[in-house]
């Protein structure tokens, strides 16, 4: 038997089948993706390129075409001294009161939420399913249903038109999506981590401090990362509730691009349109796949 | 320490010999840390709706006013061409994202899933716009889309000299051009969440109807799609919810122009409140963006609760 | 004639070698076992053999055609799989024609089929259920069915009992070899459970880091397993083993090792033994004497009971002679306690000798 299995073996089909890599699958598969891949650069390519032309050239040229002469002054002018409504102190003005905003806020609703995560997940108490409940349909419900009396609570507050009340606001509608982050993420560590911890004698607070938040690093750089992009591309809460001297990038970006009198200055609004979205399209290139795993896991539900 | 409570747990302490901590005591550092949700949940996200909801039913203008005036404000709501403008488009542009970001998306995910080359550079591509604002993806589509410079000026370029694109001055068909740039935007949000559901189907049911002999267009068809109805449900759930908030696309795009020909309800609202002081049809607007949240919503939720085991520990 | 044919088969996984030129012939309606630990490229080659998975090298032939290229459908098997995959949105009764209206059989002919492998699984009363509504083991014979409508010689399984618990294995276990018997169809069958090799095989192929150890009846596999390997993955409690030499005197052949000797007349050599060669020695617990009628035995000693297992049928006594451990399985009636002083016996004819590179002497 051996023998006339080896007499065969040569002559026919053997080894692996052959693939082409030229087939009509391949082609219809690379070429879709490839052509879709095109259509979504198309816009990022056009921006980059424009802002990097002087004016007549863009007068002249077509969107596509590259810049014949590159010119880095509509950046700069973008960045010092474009006018964003009554001053004309450029798109800095707006960065750094992004960076304000943006800092506390990520870090107290991160805070609050993690612990409420983590609270929900271990310590469920009476009530405690509903109240989350509600908070999530928060997360659904139009903001439009809760502008105004925000605005009356925080001028109560004293916090309108303030940094303090932007802040707050952010760390209120942050909260419902973060608690479900941190809530499902505690859910899936071992309860009996948990409970030998309590056996250990150790309350609420140690067993956050010294168990949990160790071993959660993972999910906060995703909450961090959710948080970073949501308020710094934010800007409803912004032009509302920060008042002028406040305003976010996004604000004064939409400020130099619509409401300039007289001569449209494309490359200028294309270099400020770049530097506003440079922060969060470099925390998306810098993390990749947790990036993906953070709007995953804000979008899934329970 | 009420007295009712002390009494209580003198009790407790009388009967059993031991200390009992009442029920209201217990998990006392759980629930103070749980004050922040409380408050927010109730104050916040309830206690603010209710409000509106209330002063709804108001003539106040630039300032909340209590005089009550019944379903006035809802008939004027109705009545305004601007309002019943808003809707059209909200539907429209509602249609068109679902209709092609979950078909668009869909077909993307599944050339993803062919086990290809680079899926990390495409996914990169295809979800970037995501980390945008919504304001970036507005004004470099404004751009795109000026009748003078933007593509139209290449297609004359290419030769067809008489080709006229003017979307965005184009009354009948501006909001087609917040369809484009919101569809660039969020369509790769929909390809991964796709994504993972494909890769969540057991790898055996392949390998099954592959030696049944079922072709893999029919397995996706009648076998994977199926399969996928959860994921499906909440994407359109999540895309849904979504279509009613958009404000800053708008704004920035288009701002609702020209004239009110791309009008939005939460631009409408945004309007009367902040704008020309009218909070009562503001207020109304948004009871009505509100109700139309919840009649997708609660049926959802509903099924979704009844069907999970609960997912926390204790 | 074979039925199944494979020759010089091999796959790698880029760098990685996961199946190392295997040759296997399986007959016409025998029961073939693949079993090995995790990793060893049981579950591999059944995919390999299935055409779920593309050969580096080699070839495969099914009842007689080279089916090396060949698609799943068209190489004649049905397979069951590890977690059934049954189609979840479909009834059991479309879950088993699907296939074959894809093939685009007649109707009647596909009723014909269904209502055949539904009489023989026993699950006409299923029909219309989803397999969400199905108990573990309805699923099972649902599987099974899907592949028995398709009219093939060869049935393969991945694993198909390892997700059910130990009662439900037993049972359908049972079953499969009922099946096998009314059928005649040929079976490659993988598991990492020996058991269920030893039950239901004809014969037996222990695979280790992707070659086949030994490939035989399953008594052979028990009686003369070919390397130290194969004899210590066969058997619950695992044979023992003793280190030591062979040395010859007067013309005999015996094993020495610190404090024991074992006269090796009885026992039946496959190689030619050296002098002073260090050998492992191989005593399956089962086959220790104890008690009144270990005398008899040709080899006897005495050992020290350490630890006392008992099973309910059996007891399996953990014990200690001259500084080696020995572990012996007894029938329950012997009453022994720790501590005890125990005279043991066995024949060498049931032992095996292991050289330092693991083969058999």
């Amino acid at each position: 038997m051996a023998d006339t299995l080896a007499k065969r073996a040569v002559s026919e089909p053997h080894g692996p089948k052959p693939k082409r890599i030229i087939s009509t699958r391949n082609i219809i598969l690379y070429g879709f993706l490839i052509v879709a891949a095109l259509y979504w650069l198309l816009p990022l390519y056009v921006m980059i390129v424009t802002s990097l032309k002087g004016l007549p050239e863009i007068r002249m040229g077509n969107v596509f075409s590259p810049p014949m002469e590159v010119t880095f002054a509509p950046w700069v002018k973008a960045w010092d001294s474009a006018c964003t409504g009554l001053y004309c102190e450029g798109l800095k003005v707006g960065f750094w009161n992004s960076v304000k905003i943006l800092i506390p806020s990520v870090v107290i609703s991160i805070v609050i939420a993690s612990v409420n995560g983590y609270a929900l997940s271990f310590w469920r108490f009476k009530g405690s399913e509903i109240f989350f409940t509600i908070l999530l349909f928060g997360a659904f419900i139009p903001y439009q249903v809760m502008l105004y009396p925000l605005v009356i609570i925080l001028r109560e507050l004293h916090l309108f038109s303030s940094l303090g009340g932007v802040v707050l606001i952010h760390t209120i509608f942050g909260m419902p999506i973060l608690t479900l982050l941190f809530r499902n993420y505690f859910a899936s560590v071992p309860e009996e981590l948990f409970k030998a911890a309590r056996v250990d004698g150790a309350g609420f607070w140690r067993i956050f401090l010294q168990i949990m938040l160790p071993m959660s690093l993972p999910i906060f750089v995703v909450a961090i990362i959710l948080q970073v992009t949501g308020i710094w591309n934010d800007f409803l809460f912004g032009i509302i509730y920060a008042g002028t001297h406040n305003f976010p990038m996004t604000v004064q970006l939409n400020n130099i691009v619509n409401s300039t009198q007289g001569v449209k200055e494309y490359n200028v609004n294309m270099a400020a349109t770049l530097l506003t979205g440079l922060l969060p399209l470099i925390v998306y290139f810098v993390s990749g796949k947790l990036f993906v795993r953070g709007i995953a896991a804000g979008a899934v539900k329970g | 320490m009420s007295n009712s409570q002390a009494n209580l747990q003198a009790e407790s302490t009388v009967a059993t010999g031991r200390k009992r901590r009442h029920p209201l005591l217990r998990n006392m550092s759980a629930k103070i840390a749980a004050i922040p949700m409380i408050l927010v949940t109730l104050v916040g996200f309830v206690g603010c709706s209710v409000w509106s909801i209330v002063y709804s039913f108001t003539s106040s203008k630039s300032l909340p006013r209590e005089k009550f005036v019944g379903f006035d404000q809802y008939e004027r709501l109705f009545d305004s061409s601007r309002w019943q403008i808003s809707v059209e488009n909200v539907a429209v542009y509602g249609v068109c994202s679902l209709v092609f970001s979950l078909g668009v998306g869909f077909l993307l995910a599944v050339a993803m899933d062919q086990k290809i080359r680079f899926e990390n550079t495409f996914r990169t591509i295809f979800l970037y716009p995501f980390a945008l604002s919504f304001i970036v993806t507005g004004l470099v589509w404004q751009w795109l889309l000026n009748g003078d410079f933007g593509v139209a000026q290449v297609i004359r370029d290419i030769g067809f000299t008489s080709f006229e694109f003017n979307i965005l001055s184009d009354r009948d068909y501006s909001i087609y051009a917040v369809v484009i740039a919101g569809l660039w935007q969020g369509t790769g949000f929909v390809m991964a969440l796709m994504l993972a559901g494909l890769r969540g189907i057991d790898q055996d049911i392949w390998k099954a109807a592959r030696v049944d002999g079922i072709p893999a267009w029919r397995t996706y068809l009648f076998i994977v799609i199926p399969m996928m109805k959860p994921v499906f449900i909440t994407t359109l759930v999540i895309i849904a919810a979504g279509i009613v908030k958009v404000f800053d696309l708008v704004v920035a795009l288009t701002d609702g122009g020209p004239g009110v020909s791309s009008e939005l309800p939460a631009k409408y609202v945004y309007d009367w409140m902040f704008g020309r002081g009218n909070l009562g049809q503001a207020l109304a607007a948004s009871t009505v963006m509100l109700s139309t949240v919840l009649i997708i919503l609660i049926p959802w939720a509903y099924l979704e609760y009844s069907q999970k085991k609960d997912a926390t520990h204790g | 004639m074979t039925s199944v044919a494979i020759a010089d088969l091999s796959l790698s996984f880029g760098p990685v070698e996961v199946l190392k030129s295997l040759n296997l012939e399986v007959e016409e309606g025998e029961f073939v076992v693949l079993l090995g630990p995790s990793g060893c490229g049981k579950s591999t080659l059944l995919n390999c053999i299935a055409g779920l998975l593309d050969v580096t090298a080699g070839q495969i032939f099914i009842d007689g055609k080279n089916v090396t290229w060949e698609e799943p459908k068209d190489r004649g098997i049905g397979m069951v799989f590890q977690s059934y995959a049954l189609y979840p949105q479909m009834s059991v009764e479309k879950n088993l024609s699907f296939g074959l209206r894809v093939a685009g059989l007649p109707k009647n002919e596909i009723k014909k089929r269904v209502d055949r492998a539904a009489e023989i699984l026993q699950i006409e009363p299923l029909l219309k259920r989803k397999p969400g509504a199905l108990s573990g083991g309805q699923r099972q014979r649902v599987a099974i069915g899907r592949a028995l409508v398709r009219d093939v010689n060869v049935f393969l399984f991945d694993e198909p009992l390892s997700n059910l618990d130990a009662k439900l294995r037993t049972d359908l276990r049972v079953e499969l070899k009922r099946l096998h018997q009314r059928l005649g169809n040929t079976m490659i069958y993988v598991t990492h459970d020996q058991i269920e090799a030893l039950t239901l095989a004809d014969r037996i192929a222990i695979m280790k880091d992707g070659l086949i150890q030994q490939l035989d009846s399953p008594s052979e596999i028990y009686n003369n397993p070919y390397n130290r390997f194969v004899a210590g993955f066969i058997g619950s409690p695992g044979m023992n083993f003793l280190h030591g030499t062979l040395t010859s005197e007067a013309g005999q052949w015996v094993f020495n090792s610190s404090g024991l000797r074992v006269p090796l007349s009885d026992y039946g050599f496959t190689n030619t033994p050296q002098e002073g060669q260090a050998v492992e020695l191989g005593l399956r617990p089962e086959h220790i004497i104890v008690g009144d009628a270990s005398a008899a035995q040709p080899v006897t000693m005495q050992v020290d009971t350490e630890l006392v297992e008992p099973m309910g049928a059996d007891t399996v006594l953990w014990t200690n002679v001259a500084g080696h451990a020995l572990t012996i399985r007894t029938d329950s009636e012997s009453i022994v306690k720790t501590g005890d002083k125990l005279n043991i016996g066995f024949n060498t004819s049931r032992a095996s000798l292991f050289s330092e590179n693991g083969e058999r002497v």
